[in-house]
C-alpha cells in the first residue's frame, strides 16, 4: 500500500516492470523427454542393480533359525494343558529341540515370535498410559481413561494400566547348548534390548526414597499378571517396575500380526560363544504361561544373527533387483521409442 | 457451492435489512432486486412510498423530528464486522460453508468415545487453521474498509447551524436528511442533495460524476424551478417549503418529486435538480442544497455493489468429482466396516480385544465412523481453500501485467469477478459489441449529405481506416462531390470574399465552402435553397450538441474544449467549428454562435430539449429561429426513424423533396457502407398557435410526478411529426488499435467470434470486414426475412448449402494434414449476417436449432440492428443449447446485459461511462488486451488451476491410500501407523505451499510463444488439463503410487519386530519424497521460489518430524513417538526402502510423461524445426479429431442444393 501511494503522477497505476511481476522470472523447465531421461534411467537402473546385488551378498551372509513351538515336542502337553479353563493362569514348562545345521556367526539375536496377534488394534494401541509409565505420581494413582477397560481392579488403580501392559507376553525361555561335552547353558544378555530413549526416557519408575514395592503402594498388578510389576525379574532388582526391559519390548506395539519381539543377545564372554553359536543341537525350555488358542495364535522362537540393514530378509534386493531390471526394460523401449521418433521427426520436416 | 453464495448473501440481507440495507451487498446485479424487496420492508415502515423532508433548521423542526426520525445520518459503514461481532459475525459466515461443516462434523464426531480416532484436539486442528486464516483474511479487508469508511466519514463539509446563523465546518457523517449544506467548486458532494442555489446566475451548476460511473464529462444540473427566493441567497430560516419524493432506490438516472411551497403550490422535482453523492461540483462557485438521501441511503451506495460471484466451469467439474471422492470415501470406510465386522466374528476372546462384548455388526458400524475421521483427507477440502489463494494469485498477476496496462487512461486490468479466471482459458464464443469496443467510440466528422447533395469533409479523410475494404469506390466519392460543390458554391452569390481571406492550408476550400455557408444563411433569394439548409441544419447540430454539453475555455492555446455526452455529438460540434461556425456558449435559455458570415454573434434562444431515448431514437430541440424568429423544431436521429418521419412532403416542391429524399437515402446508403455512423437530421417550423397548444401539454407532462417519463415521451411524439429532411451526416468511428490483429489471433485460437451491434448491416459489415472479420475468400450468408416462414425456408436453405460444401470438402478430403489445412483456407469460411428482425424470428423456440445449426458452421456471425435484449438472448442461446463457454466483451449500457448472461463478461473502460465496467467479470481499456488476457493468462490460469487441483486430487488419493492398505493388516480397526500429529499436518502444512505456488507461477507454455501462436490455446492437448480422463488416470496414479508406497515398506519389514510408528516413518518419508518429487515432474517449470519451497517442505517435514521425536515425551497420548524417527533415521534400511519406494513409485509416471513427451512433438524439437510445423501439426491433430463429428452434422442434409442469390460476396 505505501508504495503505491508514494507514486504519483500521470502513470500512476502503472505495474511495476519487474520480472517477477511480468512472470520472466528464470526457470528451469523439467521437460521430461526421452533424452533427458534416458540417461538417468540408464544410471538409476546401474545403480539398483549395484543396490540389489550389495545387499543380496550381505543377506546370504546371515543365518535365521525359527522354531514354532506352540504344540512342538513336549509343549503340545502344555497347549492342551492351558486349553482347560480351569488351569488358566497356571504355569505349565516343556523342551523343545533345535537343531542349527550352520554355526551362527557373530552377534545371535534370540526373539520370541507371536502370530496373529493384533498389538495394531486401534482400541489395544490405545490402551496405555504413557504418563503413568513415564513415573508420574498422579497417574499412577490415576490411570489415563485411554486404559479403559484395565484402570482399576478392586477399586485400586493398575500399574501399569491398559490393556497393552495386560496382555504381556510372560513366556520364558533358557537356551541349552548339547555340547560333546554335555548341555550348556548358552548366556543371553536380558538387558539392552530396549532403545535408549525406550529405557531412559520414555519409561521411568515413580520415584520413591524407600523400596520399588513402597512406590507401587496402593496400586494393583494387571488381571492377567502373575507377580506385580516391581516383582517381574527376580534374578536382576534393577529390571523391574516400568523399566522392566520385557515390560518395555512389550510395550512397543508391533506393526503388524505377526511379529517378533527381542528375547536376547548372545553373550560372547565365554566359549564356545565367542564367536556366535556354534553348530550342534541346542534345547529351549520353556515356561509356557501364554495362551494363544483363543486367537489362532502361534509361539516361535526365531535364533538370527543381523546386518546392517537389519534382519534376513530376501525382500529388499529382490525389490531392487526387479527394479533394475523394470528401469532397464523402460530405458530399452524408450530408447527404441526414441530412435523410431527421431526417424520420423526427420521424415516429417522432409 | 452456488447455493451456498446465495445463502450467504440471503443471511446478509436478512441482517443489512435490519439496518435498513445498511451495507454494501456483496453480490452481484441480480442482488437489485433483493434491494428493492428490502427497500420495500423499509416503506412499510416509514408509511408509504414517499418521504417527506423538511429542512432540519427550518421553521419546522418539532415537526422534522418525527418525520425524520427514521432516515439514516450521513456515516457510511461498508465494514461488515464490529470489533465485538467479529468473533461470532465471522464464525457464523465461516459455517456457511460446506467445507467447515465437514470439519465440524468431523470434530464433533471425534467426540463420540465409540468412533473416536485421535486425540479430541487434533480433529480441532484442520478447522482451528482454517478458520484462523479466513478470519485473519476477512478481518484484514474489514479493517481496510473501516479506514477507508472512517475517511470519507470524517471529510469536512459546511452545514447551516441555526445557532450561529452561518454554515460550519462539520464532518460528512455529521450530515442529516434536511440538512442546508454549501459546497463551493471541486468540492465532492457528501449526500444527495436537491439543488437550490447556485451562484450561478442561471441556475445551474456543473458537477462531474467520475466517481460515480466514471464520466469525466461535466452534467448540468439545474436548480429548482420557481423557487420564490432564487436569485438572492438562500436564507435556509425562511426555507418553508416540504419536499416529497421517492423513498431511497439505486436508479441512478430518476429521481421525482415534488417541492410544495408554504402557499400549498407545488413544484416538480426531477434528476436535474438532485447532486449526487460522490460527485464532484466543477466550473461554480457556491452552491447550496438540502440533503434528501444521507449515507447507506444515497444512489451512490444503493448501486455500489462488491465483487461478483460466479461459478466457474471448472468448478463445477471439480465439485462432481469431489463427490465421487466422497463415494470413494464411502466405500472404503464401508470395506473397513465389513472387514471389521468379518474380522471380529473370527474370535471368541482374544487376549488383545478389549473387554467390551458388542456385537460385530455394532462394531463394524462404530469402526464406518472411525475410518471417516481418519480418512477425512481423501475429501479435498482444503482444496477450496487453495483455489481461492492461488486464484487470488492469478489476478495479482494479472493486473500487473504491463502488456494490459493503457499508459493514456492510466488504467490497467480490472477484475471484479474472483473466481473465474480459469474461465478465460477456456473460452469458445465471444460476443462483442461493435462500437466503443472494436472501434474508438471517437467520432470524427466525415461527410455530410444536405438535400440530397454530398459534402466531404476532407480534414478527416486521412483517417479512414475502415475505407481499406472498399478503398476503390470511396476514393472516388471523395473526389467527385468535392468538385461538384466547387461549382455549385461558385454558381452563388458573393460567394469568395469571405472564404479567401482564409489561411492557405491545405483545407482551404473546405474552410471556404464553409465560407459561402455563412453568406448564404442571410440570403433572401433563397428562402429554401440549399444554403440556408446547411447553415440551419449547422446551427441544429450546435443546438443538439451543446443543448447537453459545456463548452470550457482553455486558458492556453484560445480554443474551445467540448465535453459531449456521446460522441457523435462531441463530433458534430467540432466539425462545425471547423467550418467556423463556433459554440461560443450556452445559457439557460439559448446559446451563442459565432457564424462567420454574419457580424459576431449569434444568439439562439433555445425552447426546449426533447432529450434523447433508445425508444424514440432521436432528440429534438425546438429553438427560436435568430432570424426570423420562427420557431423551428430540429429532429436528429437514426437514420430508420427520420427517413420515416419526413417522409411526406409538405413544402411546394413535392416532387424536388421526394427526389432529395431519394439522393439523401443514396447517400446513406454509401456512408453505410463506407462504415460510417450515420444520423439524419429533419426540421419542422411550427406557427406561434400550434407551439402554444404543444408547450401546454409539456408543460403538463414536465410537472406530473406520476407517469412522467410516458407523458414527456407522448409530447414528443406529437411534436416530431411531419418534418422535412434536411439531410444526413456521416461520423467515422475509427478502429481500435491492433483489433484486427487481435481477432484474428482469437480466431485461430478457435473462438468463434460474433459481432452483435446496433448498427446498420452495411456499416457491420463493413467493420467486420475492416477488422478482419471477414476474409477476402469468405463466404457471406445474409439472412435478412420478414416473417417466421420465410426465417424458417431460408435457415433451411442456407443450412444446406453449408451443408453441401461440407460434405463435399469431407469427401475430397485428402489424408495428408496439411493439405487438408491449405484447401479449407482458400475455400474461405461462411460468415453469416443476419439484421434484427430476422434475429427475433430465429430466437423463436422452433426455429433456433436451425440457427444454431447454421451459426456453428460459420465462422463469424455478425447481427446488426439487434437491441440489447436480442444481445442477451444470442448469448443465452448459444451458452445453452452448444454448451461452450461464451464470453461477451462491451462498453456501452446496452451490452450490460449480454455481460451479465456470458460466462464470462467483459466491459471495456471507454467513453460511454462505467455501466458495462459496473456489470462486466474483467474491465480492460482496449480491445486489443482481450488477446493477452484470453491467449496468455486465460491459458495460464486454466492450466495452472486444473493441474494444481489434479495435483491435489492426487495428494489426497495418496496419502489416504496408505492409511487404508493398513488396515487390511490392523483387523479394520482403523488403526493408523502414523503419529496423529504429524498425519494432520502432512495434509496442512508439509504438503500444501508447494501446490498453491505451483498453482500461481506454473508457467505450460512461454508467453511470446503463445502470443505468438494462438492455436495453442485450443490446439494443444495439453489445454484439455481437466477432464474426466485426467482424473481417474490421476486416481489410478496415486493407487499405484500408495500400494507401491505401502508393500514395499511392508514387505521390507515384514517378519521383523518393527513397531507400529516405526514402520510408519519410511512410509511418510517416502510419501512425502514421492509428492514433492511428483510436482517436479509435473510441473513444467520451475523458479528458485517453487524450488524453494519444494525444498523447504522436504526439510520442514524431517526437521519437524525429529523435534517431535526427541521433545515430545507424553504430548500426544496415547501414542508415543519418542525416540522413533530418530533412530528410524539414523538406520540405513530406512533410507533403502524410502529410495526403492521413491523410485518405484514415480517410475510409471516418468516413463509416460517421456514417452508423451517424445511422441507428441515436445518443445525440444520445437526448438530445431521452428513451432510452425509443430503449431501446423497440432491444427492437423486437431482436424483429425473434430473430423468425425463435423461429418455427422453434415450428412443430416446432403443432397440439397446450395442457391447462389443468397450469395452476398
Amino acid at each position: 500500500m505505501g508504495k503505491e501511494a508514494a507514486k504519483k503522477g500521470p502513470l500512476a497505476s502503472r505495474p511495476d516492470n519487474s520480472a517477477f511481476m511480468q512472470q520472466r522470472l528464470p526457470a528451469w523447465s523439467p521437460m521430461l523427454t526421452a533424452s533427458t531421461v534416458l540417461p538417468f534411467l540408464y544410471c538409476m537402473a546401474a545403480l539398483c542393480m549395484f543396490l540389489g546385488v550389495l545387499l543380496l551378498i550381505t543377506v546370504e551372509g546371515t543365518q535365521e533359525m525359527k522354531m514354532d513351538y506352540t504344540e512342538a515336542g513336549s509343549c503340545n502337553d502344555c497347549f492342551k494343558f492351558l486349553q482347560n479353563v480351569i488351569n488358566a493362569g497356571k504355569s505349565c514348562s516343556c523342551k523343545v529341540m533345535i537343531p542349527l545345521e550352520q554355526e551362527f556367526k557373530g552377534n545371535v539375536f534370540f526373539y520370541y515370535g507371536l502370530q496373529n496377534f493384533h498389538q495394531n488394534l486401534r482400541k489395544y494401541m490405545d490402551s496405555r498410559d504413557d504418563a503413568q509409565m513415564v513415573g508420574r505420581k498422579y497417574n499412577l494413582k490415576k490411570p489415563s481413561p485411554y486404559c479403559e477397560p484395565y484402570i482399576t481392579d478392586k477399586n485400586l488403580p493398575i500399574a501399569p494400566c491398559g490393556a497393552v501392559a495386560n496382555s504381556m507376553f510372560n513366556d520364558s525361555f533358557s537356551l541349552w547348548y548339547h555340547s560333546p561335552s554335555g548341555p550348556i547353558a548358552v548366556p543371553l544378555y536380558r538387558n539392552g534390548i530396549t532403545w535408549y530413549t525406550d529405557e531412559n526416557v520414555k519409561f521411568r519408575n515413580p520415584y520413591s526414597n524407600q523400596s520399588l514395592a513402597q512406590a507401587f503402594n496402593g496400586t494393583t498388578k494387571p488381571p492377567y499378571w502373575q507377580q506385580p510389576v516391581y516383582k517381574l525379574d527376580p534374578s536382576n532388582p534393577n529390571n523391574n517396575g516400568f523399566i522392566n526391559e520385557d515390560l518395555i519390548v512389550w510395550m512397543r506395539e508391533a506393526a503388524f500380526p505377526n511379529f517378533k519381539k527381542l528375547y536376547g543377545i548372545l553373550k560372547r564372554t565365554k566359549e564356545p560363544f565367542t564367536n556366535g553359536l556354534p553348530a550342534g543341537n541346542y534345547s529351549i525350555n520353556i515356561s509356557y504361561n501364554f495362551p494363544v488358542q483363543h486367537f489362532n495364535g502361534r509361539k516361535q522362537v526365531v535364533l538370527s544373527t543381523v546386518t546392517w540393514f537389519g534382519g534376513q530378509n530376501r525382500f529388499l534386493p529382490i525389490a531392487y533387483l526387479v527394479t533394475s531390471g523394470l528401469v532397464l526394460l523402460m530405458a530399452v523401449i524408450l530408447t527404441v521409442i526414441w530412435w523410431k521418433f527421431g526417424r520420423n521427426a526427420k521424415n516429417m520436416e522432409e | 457451492m452456488e447455493c451456498f453464495h446465495w445463502l450467504r448473501h440471503h443471511c446478509q440481507q436478512l441482517v443489512a435489512s435490519d439496518r435498513a440495507c445498511g451495507w454494501y451487498s456483496t453480490d452481484s446485479l441480480a442482488a437489485k432486486g433483493q434491494q428493492e424487496a428490502c427497500g420495500a420492508a423499509a416503506q412499510g415502515r416509514l408509511g408509504g412510498k414517499r418521504r417527506t423532508v423538511i429542512a432540519r433548521r427550518g421553521p419546522y423542526q418539532a415537526e422534522y423530528h418525527d418525520v425524520s426520525k427514521e432516515f439514516q445520518g450521513n456515516a457510511i459503514r461498508t465494514t461488515k464486522y464490529s470489533l465485538l461481532s467479529f468473533v461470532p459475525m465471522n464464525l457464523f459466515q465461516q459455517f456457511q460453508r460446506v467445507a467447515n461443516l465437514y470439519f465440524l462434523f468431523l470434530v464433533l464426531l471425534n467426540w463420540v468415545p465409540a468412533v473416536e480416532a485421535f486425540q479430541k484436539e487434533i480433529t480441532m486442528v484442520p478447522l482451528v487453521v482454517v478458520l484462523i486464516v479466513i478470519a485473519f483474511k476477512d478481518a484484514l479487508e474489514d479493517y481496510r474498509r473501516y479506514l477507508f469508511d472512517k475517511k470519507v466519514n470524517d471529510n469536512l463539509v459546511r452545514i447551516y447551524s441555526s445557532k450561529q446563523n452561518a454554515y460550519i465546518d462539520q464532518h460528512w457523517q455529521d450530515v442529516r436528511v434536511g440538512d442546508f449544506i454549501r459546497l463551493s467548486c471541486n468540492e465532492i458532494i457528501p449526500a444527495d442533495v436537491l439543488l437550490l442555489y447556485s451562484s450561478d446566475p442561471r441556475g445551474i451548476c456543473y458537477i462531474e460524476t467520475a466517481n460515480l460511473d466514471g464520466e469525466t464529462n461535466l452534467k448540468q444540473r439545474q436548480v429548482v424551478t420557481d423557487l420564490p427566493l432564487q436569485g438572492s441567497e438562500l436564507t435556509p430560516e425562511s426555507f418553508y417549503c416540504r419536499i416529497e419524493c421517492e423513498n431511497p432506490n439505486y436508479n441512478l438516472g430518476r429521481f421525482r418529486g415534488y417541492m410544495e411551497h408554504s402557499n400549498k403550490v407545488r413544484v416538480g422535482l426531477h434528476n436535474n435538480n438532485l447532486l449526487l453523492r460522490s460527485c464532484t461540483v466543477r466550473n461554480t462557485d457556491t452552491i447550496i442544497g438540502i440533503v434528501i438521501y444521507a449515507g447507506h441511503e444515497t444512489k451512490a451506495m444503493k448501486n455500489n455493489s462488491g465483487p461478483r460471484y460466479k461459478q466457474s466451469r471448472l468448478e463445477r467439474r471439480l465439485n462432481m468429482d469431489v463427490l465421487w471422492c466422497v463415494l470413494l470415501l464411502f466405500a472404503m470406510c464401508l470395506t473397513a466396516a465389513i472387514g471389521h465386522g468379518l474380522w471380529l466374528k473370527r474370535w471368541i476372546d482374544p487376549i488383545y480385544s478389549i473387554a467390551e462384548q458388542i456385537s460385530p455388526t455394532l462394531a463394524g458400524f462404530y469402526v464406518f465412523w472411525t475410518m471417516i475421521i481418519v480418512l477425512q483427507v481423501l475429501i479435498p477440502i482444503s482444496l477450496y481453500v487453495s483455489i481461492e489463494i492461488v486464484k487470488l494469485g492469478q489476478i495479482y498477476f494479472i493486473q500487473n501485467d504491463l502488456a494490459l496496462y493503457n499508459e493514456q487512461l492510466d488504467s490497467g486490468i480490472q477484475c471484479r469477478a474472483l473466481n473465474i479466471t480459469e474461465d478465460l482459458g477456456q473460452i469458445q464464443f465471444l460476443f462483442s459489441d461493435k462500437t466503443g469496443t472494436l472501434t474508438e467510440n471517437k467520432m470524427v466528422f466525415q461527410c455530410c449529405t444536405i438535400y440530397g447533395v454530398q459534402y466531404p469533409h476532407k480534414e478527416n479523410g486521412v483517417f479512414l481506416v475502415l475505407a481499406r475494404c472498399k478503398a476503390g469506390s470511396f476514393t472516388t466519392t471523395t473526389q467527385s462531390p468535392m468538385a461538384a460543390w466547387h461549382e455549385k458554391a461558385k454558381a452563388g452569390q458573393d460567394t469568395s470574399n469571405v472564404g479567401l481571406t482564409n489561411p492557405s492550408d491545405q483545407m482551404t476550400d473546405v474552410l471556404q465552402d464553409k465560407g459561402t455557408q455563412g453568406d448564404y444563411c442571410g440570403d433572401d433569394n433563397a428562402p429554401h435553397g440549399r444554403a440556408e439548409t446547411l447553415g440551419v441544419s449547422r446551427q441544429a447540430l450546435e443546438d443538439w450538441a451543446s443543448g447537453l454539453y459545456e463548452s470550457r475555455q482553455m486558458a492556453i492555446d484560445d480554443q474551445l474544449v467540448y465535453e459531449a455526452e456521446s460522441p457523435d455529438e462531441a463530433a458534430l460540434v467540432h466539425a462545425a467549428q471547423a467550418y467556423h461556425c463556433t459554440l461560443r456558449g450556452r445559457s439557460v435559455g439559448g446559446l451563442t454562435v459565432d457564424l462567420l458570415g454574419t457580424a459576431g454573434c449569434l444568439d439562439i434562444h433555445l425552447l426546449h430539449v426533447l432529450p434523447f431515448d433508445a425508444t424514440r431514437k432521436r432528440m429534438s430541440v425546438v429553438v427560436r429561429h435568430p432570424l426570423t424568429g420562427q420557431v423551428v423544431v430540429y429532429a436528429k436521429g437514426a437514420d430508420s426513424v427520420i427517413m420515416d418521419l419526413a417522409k411526406k412532403p409538405h413544402t411546394p416542391a413535392g416532387e424536388g423533396y421526394s427526389n432529395i429524399r431519394e439522393q439523401t437515402q443514396k447517400h446513406l446508403d454509401n456512408y453505410a457502407r463506407d462504415g460510417l455512423r450515420t444520423l439524419c437530421i429533419a426540421k419542422k417550423v411550427l406557427d406561434e398557435e400550434h407551439y402554444e397548444a404543444w408547450l401546454k401539454g409539456q408543460l403538463l407532462a414536465e410537472t406530473s410526478i406520476e407517469n412522467r417519463e410516458e407523458l414527456l415521451m407522448e409530447s414528443a411524439q406529437r411534436l416530431e411529426t411531419n418534418l422535412t429532411l434536411l439531410g444526413a451526416t456521416g461520423i467515422v468511428d475509427r478502429l481500435q488499435e491492433e483489433v484486427p490483429e487481435t481477432i484474428e489471433a482469437l480466431q485461430r485460437a478457435g473462438i468463434k467470434v460474433w459481432v452483435l451491434t446496433g448498427d446498420k448491416q452495411e456499416t457491420a459489415v463493413n467493420i467486420a470486414c475492416a477488422c478482419k472479420l471477414l476474409g477476402p475468400n469468405d463466404q457471406i450468408l445474409t439472412a435478412n426475412c420478414g416473417s417466421k416462414d420465410a426465417c424458417e425456408a431460408l435457415l433451411q436453405q442456407l443450412l444446406s448449402e453449408v451443408g453441401g460444401r461440407d460434405v463435399g470438402e469431407g469427401l475430397s478430403r485428402p489424408s495428408d494434414g496439411e493439405n487438408v489445412a491449405s484447401s479449407n483456407s482458400a475455400a474461405g469460411d461462411f460468415i453469416l449476417i443476419m439484421d434484427g428482425q430476422t434475429l427475433e424470428w430465429a430466437l423463436k423456440d422452433e426455429l433456433k436449432g436451425g440457427f444454431l445449426e447454421l451459426s456453428r458452421q460459420c465462422k463469424a456471425v455478425i447481427c446488426c440492428r439487434s437491441t440489447p435484449l436480442q444481445k442477451s438472448q444470442v448469448v443465452q442461446l448459444v451458452r445453452n443449447h452448444l454448451n461452450v463457454l461464451t464470453l461477451a466483451i462491451g462498453d456501452g449500457a446496452n451490452d450490460v446485459s449480454m455481460i451479465q448472461v456470458a460466462d464470462v463478461g467483459i466491459g471495456i473502460s471507454g467513453q460511454e461511462g462505467m455501466q458495462a465496467v459496473m456489470s462486466s467479470d474483467f474491465a480492460i481499456s482496449r480491445f486489443k488486451h482481450l488477446r493477452k488476457l484470453l491467449l496468455v493468462h486465460g491459458h495460464w490460469c486454466y492450466s495452472r488451476l486444473a493441474n494444481m487441483i489434479l495435483y491435489f486430487f492426487y495428494k489426497n488419493v495418496m496419502y489416504v491410500n496408505l492409511l487404508f492398505w493398513y488396515q487390511f493388516f490392523s483387523g479394520f480397526s482403523g488403526s493408523v501407523m502414523t503419529n496423529s500429529w504429524i498425519l494432520i499436518l502432512f495434509n496442512l502444512l508439509f504438503t500444501s505451499v508447494p501446490p498453491l505456488v505451483y498453482g500461481v507461477l506454473d508457467r505450460d507454455t512461454p508467453a511470446e510463444i503463445l502470443m505468438e501462436w494462438p492455436e495453442l490455446y485450443r490446439a494443444s492437448p495439453n489445454s484439455k488439463v481437466y477432464v474426466s480422463s485426467t482424473f481417474w488416470l490421476t486416481i489410478l496414479d496415486a493407487f499405484y503410487q500408495s500400494l507401491v508406497c505401502f508393500f514395499i515398506p511392508y514387505l521390507a519389514y515384514a517378519g521383523s519386530d518393527v513397531g507400529v510408528l516405526a514402520f510408519g516413518s519410511p512410509i511418510n518419508a517416502s510419501a512425502l519424497l514421492i509428492i514433492l518429487l511428483h510436482q517436479i515432474i509435473e510441473s513444467n517449470t520451475l523458479m528458485w521460489m517453487h524450488i524453494a519451497v519444494l525444498l523447504g517442505s522436504g526439510v520442514f517435514y524431517f526437521v519437524f518430524t525429529l523435534l517431535f521425536s526427541m521433545g515430545c515425551v507424553t504430548c500426544s497420548p496415547p501414542t508415543n513417538p519418542v525416540g522413533v524417527e530418530t533412530l528410524q533415521m539414523s538406520q540405513p534400511l530406512f533410507y533403502m526402502v524410502c529410495a526403492l519406494t521413491t523410485v518405484t513409485a514415480l517410475l510409471p509416471r516418468v516413463l509416460i510423461r517421456a514417452l508423451l513427451n517424445s511422441m507428441s512433438s515436445s518443445f525440444a524439437k520445437m526448438d530445431k524445426s521452428g513451432p510452425k510445423e509443430y503449431v501446423e501439426r497440432m491444427r492437423w491433430w486437431n482436424r483429425t479429431r473434430s473430423r468425425t463429428r463435423t461429418l455427422r452434422v453434415s450428412a443430416d442434409d446432403p443432397g440439397l442444393e446450395p442457391s447462389d442469390n443468397l450469395m452476398v460476396s
